[in-house]
């Protein structure tokens, strides 16, 4: 049922950039060290010091927002937004204001299930800046004491800011997984939500249909949205909220000031947090502790070549190349790169793309799962599995035999052949196979006569019988030849 | 001739020929600190052990014939906001009273390789905002010409310990004007670098786009040999400029051929006193005897200097002092008395059934930062932390801090233009000689006018230099200044050695010194 509105949702994405050292110093940017030796005067904002750009975090920077399509600003500053909190030591965050380094770029979005058109979302702006290091409230035993682990602090953030062009928690989450996927790709964030290298809030409000046409609904931030999962869920909650919201106070954007939500993600709701009734003043001006950033054409065409190849691309040749369907090619390219060069591998080595991919999709995938491994520590490679397809293939046995041999590939290291030899397997002689269909044709009247009244189901007990006699007997051969022998009776 | 009367460039020979050493000098100093500086109160901190033993290290590597660094043995002292490791950098504030650096300032770091003894950390105006050395929380110091007099600010303990013989060399900063005018006011050489010339790393920041590290001495050429070691890029600082030294220490006893001088017209208007302007014509006499020529050049954007400063220096204080609060940096309120006076409000407020307020109630982490802010910061510093943060709010940005860039862009167009047909401008540094302490404590706006002779160099990001002319009646020095293209640091050098070998107003000493 078409619902009276429609829910339009844009998405502000902080991502950690993955350099070694931090944006304005050289603190390493590991996760997990014990707080604050991560730290030097730089990054904890001691009187006196100044910071000093890390020009590879920015060409990162500069890599993402070329694969997002955006514009690349030529000139470029650094601004700082203050405000006061214990775990942002110099009272002011290094940022970008009016001038971000680029803008005007989008993100193409395809749903292989098809619960929405391919589109492309905008991004408004993509923006460098410093982390701010970590509170740590401790109220154990009444003790209510904070405490400020300052690692985090300087680390290089890039925060992507989208259009409002989202119309569905769908649309939200494959966005989300869409921008983590180009980001793994681009080797640019490990995109860690534990961790908190990719942190999300959603803008979202509603265009009611009325008579007098649409109206918008109050904008509303959503916060705490730990997964995709959960800004799937939280969105579908608040479009819900929103539209009950509605119906109840028909009030319209401009109304009430921008309310800010949390998501609980335990309880399935988010709740309004705490804000004041004027919006914050950031008093945002230009860092004069630091120099403007000149982008020259030749930079940034430098960072086009090394993109690589994106997965939109990918899963299009994956597709062309080896005439898979969108939604295998859409697992694949979305479990990262190596599997997808293990499987083009395999789809070249047996000239057949559809059966490589379902090998890989299935079993494959399905024993990195149980290993906890990557495709890269995968014992079975390439030219060892095709052996086994390469049997399929030429009919020496059937899939859910070969599935056998393919556990036993991997359990033994062994080969296909050898594997198959130890289990007895070789082809069966084709006239052997007619005999033995003979045999049973003789042996089994009632059935034959079912299978002459259009009853061709009832081949499959003949064909077990034959499986008793000959384990190697290729069922689907088998098949054919008994009912051949059958029609001709 | 007592140690105290030489230059440190005579200094450096007489240590190098084995005639003093740097033990000799450093005790020469230390004695006159003991002996006077209870009155003038340049030093915050000196400590006389330290000293000493650093001058007998150095003194025996000489004697060992080991390298040694081009100011070895050489008393300096510093401007306390320059950050010194382990010892404490106070920027004569009650916040910083605790901070002991971890680290050296850039400069501090290459003094140290020179070999400089580092004698003591001298007075300020607190975070460097004043013109009187007044606004220290510590305490006031006294212009060596007349312990009632101030000796300029905010750099008046670093000026006033060269005037007083208490150290060879000093380091300073100037953000408007904080070398050039106790220099001026202390008849001794400061030198305002071109912004980008010297390393900031280290410097407790002000205004980071006006804030530059320079000399005061005794003479050019003392200022040159002490330049020629501050400056140079930093990889810390990437405001600094990476372009070559000059020798500043060889060419400064270059006369300059043809100089051409310009005299700016809106310099000698209202309020220049008449002592003043006669000494800075006399001045420009001794340049023309000296072969300069001279002609009228106009700076009109000028008159807005104060006021464009007044926005900008305040913008960047409000957001640089922002980390004093309490949490990481400075004074921390007593958190026992806050939680007991939060309690007591709460408890008068209910009792009152004024339940509004309660809730309006500052929660501690907020009153922790405002109690501290409160007690860490002197009147000044807080009134600039308010001009700044109100000048940057939404709504008036535009009006103020923007503006104020444009106007920022005019005043340094002037400069460029006015540098078309003159090599150097000269006038006056004040326009007044020293004024009494406590005169202008309760006037910040008069106070603020004390800079409209140097606020220009500042906002224009050039170089420029204080150095004696003449005296008062009342036997004040007067100070001359010239400014310079940008990053032309040796030709202010050269033009100021120049007036020092025909004059002597930098070879007289106040009384204290014998």
């Amino acid at each position: 049922m078409t619902k009276p509105y429609t829910v339009i949702i844009g998405l502000e994405v902080h991502v950690q950039l993955l350099t070694r050292t931090k944006l304005f110093c050289r603190c390493s940017t590991t996760f997990g060290a014990p707080p604050n030796t991560q730290t030097c005067p730089v990054c904890i904002g001691m009187p006196g010091t100044l910071p000093v750009m890390n020009r590879a975090a920015f060409d990162l920077a500069l890599k993402t927002a070329v694969a997002l399509n955006c514009q690349i600003a030529p000139f470029t500053k650094w601004d700082r937004k203050q405000y006061y909190y214990p775990d942002l030591p110099k009272g002011y965050q290094i940022s970008q204001y009016d001038l971000p380094f680029s803008h005007d770029g989008f993100l193409e979005i395809s749903d292989p299930k098809n619960r929405f058109e391919a589109k492309k979302i905008g991004i408004i702006r993509a923006h460098l800046e410093e982390d701010a290091g970590k509170s740590i409230h401790d109220e154990v035993a009444g003790q209510a004491d904070s405490r400020i682990d300052l690692n985090r602090a300087g680390t290089p953030l890039l925060e992507i800011v989208s259009q409002p062009d989202m119309r569905s928690a769908i649309e939200a989450k494959a966005y989300l997984s869409e921008l983590k996927l180009l980001l793994t790709y681009l080797s640019v964030s490990d995109c860690n939500m534990q961790e908190g290298s990719l942190r999300v809030d959603a803008n979202i409000n509603l265009h009611v249909d009325t008579p007098a046409g649409k109206v918008a609904t109050p904008i509303v931030e959503v916060k705490n949205m730990n997964s995709f999962r959960a800004v799937e869920r939280a969105m579908e909650y608040e479009a819900d909220r929103l539209w009950q919201e509605w119906q109840e106070t028909q009030q319209r954007l401009g109304d009430v000031p921008k309310q800010t939500r949390g998501w609980d993600d335990v309880a399935d709701v988010t709740r309004a947090q705490r804000h004041k009734e004027e919006s914050s003043d950031y008093r945002y001006f230009p860092d004069p502790d630091l120099v403007p950033v000149r982008v020259s054409e030749a930079e940034i065409a430098a960072a086009r070549q090394s993109l690589g190849e994106l997965p939109a691309d990918l899963r299009h040749r994956l597709e062309r190349t080896h005439g898979i369907k969108p939604y295998d090619s859409d697992v694949m390219v979305s479990a990262g790169r190596g599997l997808v060069d293990y499987f083009v591998e395999l789809a070249e080595l047996c000239g057949d793309g559809k059966l490589a991919s379902n090998w890989v999709q299935q079993d494959v995938m399905r024993t990195l799962n149980e290993q906890k491994i990557e495709i890269e520590q995968f014992s079975l490679r390439p030219p060892q599995l095709c052996a086994l397809l390469k049997a399929i293939q030429e009919g020496q046995l059937d899939t859910s035999r070969a599935r056998e041999v393919f556990i036993e590939m991997v359990a033994s290291g062994k080969s296909a052949a050898e594997v198959m030899k130890a289990q007895g397997i070789e082809k069966v002689d084709e006239n052997e196979l007619v005999e033995l269909c003979k045999e049973l044709i003789a042996a089994n009247p009632k059935i034959v006569a079912d299978i002459r009244s259009g009853k061709l189901q009832a081949a499959g007990n003949l064909i077990g019988q034959a499986k008793k006699k000959n384990p190697n007997v290729h069922p689907g051969r088998l098949r054919e030849i008994v009912i051949d022998l059958v029609g001709k009776m | 001739m007592s140690l105290l009367r030489h230059s440190a460039v005579e200094l450096l020979a007489q240590l190098a020929s084995g005639q003093t050493t740097s033990v000799a000098l450093t005790e020469a100093y230390l004695g006159q600190i003991k002996q006077h500086d209870p009155q003038v109160k340049a030093f915050l901190r000196v400590d006389p052990q330290r000293a000493l033993d650093r001058a007998a290290e150095i003194d025996q590597r000489r004697r060992q014939g080991e390298p040694i660094g081009r100011l070895a043995g050489l008393p300096v002292a510093i401007k306390d906001l320059l950050c010194t490791q382990g010892e404490p950098t106070t920027c004569a504030s009650k916040m910083l009273e605790h901070f002991k650096p971890p680290y050296d300032a850039t400069v501090i770091a290459r003094l140290k390789a020179a070999d400089a003894v580092l004698i003591g950390k001298t007075n300020m105006d607190e975070f460097a905002m004043g013109g009187s050395t007044e606004n220290s929380a510590y305490q006031k110091t006294a212009n060596p010409w007349d312990l009632a007099r101030i000796p300029g600010g905010s750099s008046g303990g670093s000026a006033a310990c060269i005037a007083a013989g208490m150290a060879a060399m000093a380091v300073g900063s100037d953000t408007g004007g904080s070398i050039r005018q106790p220099a001026g006011l202390c008849g001794v050489t400061g030198l305002k670098p071109t912004y980008g010339r010297v390393s900031r790393y280290g410097l407790v920041a002000f205004a980071s786009s006006l804030d530059q590290i320079g000399p005061l001495a005794r003479t050019a050429e003392d200022a040159a040999q002490l330049l020629e070691v501050l400056a140079g890029h930093d990889p810390l600082d990437s405001t600094s400029v990476n372009i070559p030294v000059p020798k500043y220490s060889q060419t400064v006893k270059q006369p300059l051929k043809n100089l051409r001088l310009g005299l700016v017209r809106e310099h000698f208007g209202q309020g220049l006193d008449g002592e003043v302007e006669a000494a800075v014509r006399q001045a420009v006499e001794v340049y023309r005897s000296l072969g300069a020529t001279v002609k009228d050049v106009s700076l009109p954007h000028a008159r807005f200097g104060v006021a464009t400063y007044y926005i900008i220096a305040p913008c960047e204080a409000s957001s640089n002092l922002a980390r004093y609060d309490g949490v990481h940096y400075g004074h921390r309120t007593d958190e026992k008395e806050l939680l007991a006076g939060l309690a007591a409000e709460r408890t008068a407020l209910e009792a009152a059934g004024r339940h509004a307020e309660v809730d309006a109630l500052d929660n501690p982490l907020v009153r922790m930062y405002r109690q501290s802010r409160a007690e860490g910061f002197g009147p000044e510093v807080k009134r600039r932390i308010m001009l700044g943060t109100y000048a940057l709010s939404a709504g008036y940005y535009d009006a103020y801090y923007l503006k104020a860039l444009k106007v920022r862009r005019l005043i340094r167009k002037d400069f460029d233009d006015a540098f078309q047909d003159v090599d150097l401008i000269v006038g006056p540094v004040t326009a007044t000689t020293a004024f009494k302490l406590g005169e202008k404590i309760n006037d910040p706006l008069s106070m603020y006018l004390v800079d409209l002779y140097t606020v220009s160099a500042n906002l224009a990001g050039i170089g420029g230099i204080a150095f004696p002319c003449g005296f008062s009646a009342a036997g004040l020095p007067i100070g001359l200044q010239l400014q310079a293209p940008p990053f032309e640091e040796e030709r202010l050098l050269r033009a100021a050695h120049m007036f020092q070998q025909a004059t002597d107003w930098h070879r007289r000493y106040p009384a204290l010194v014998s």
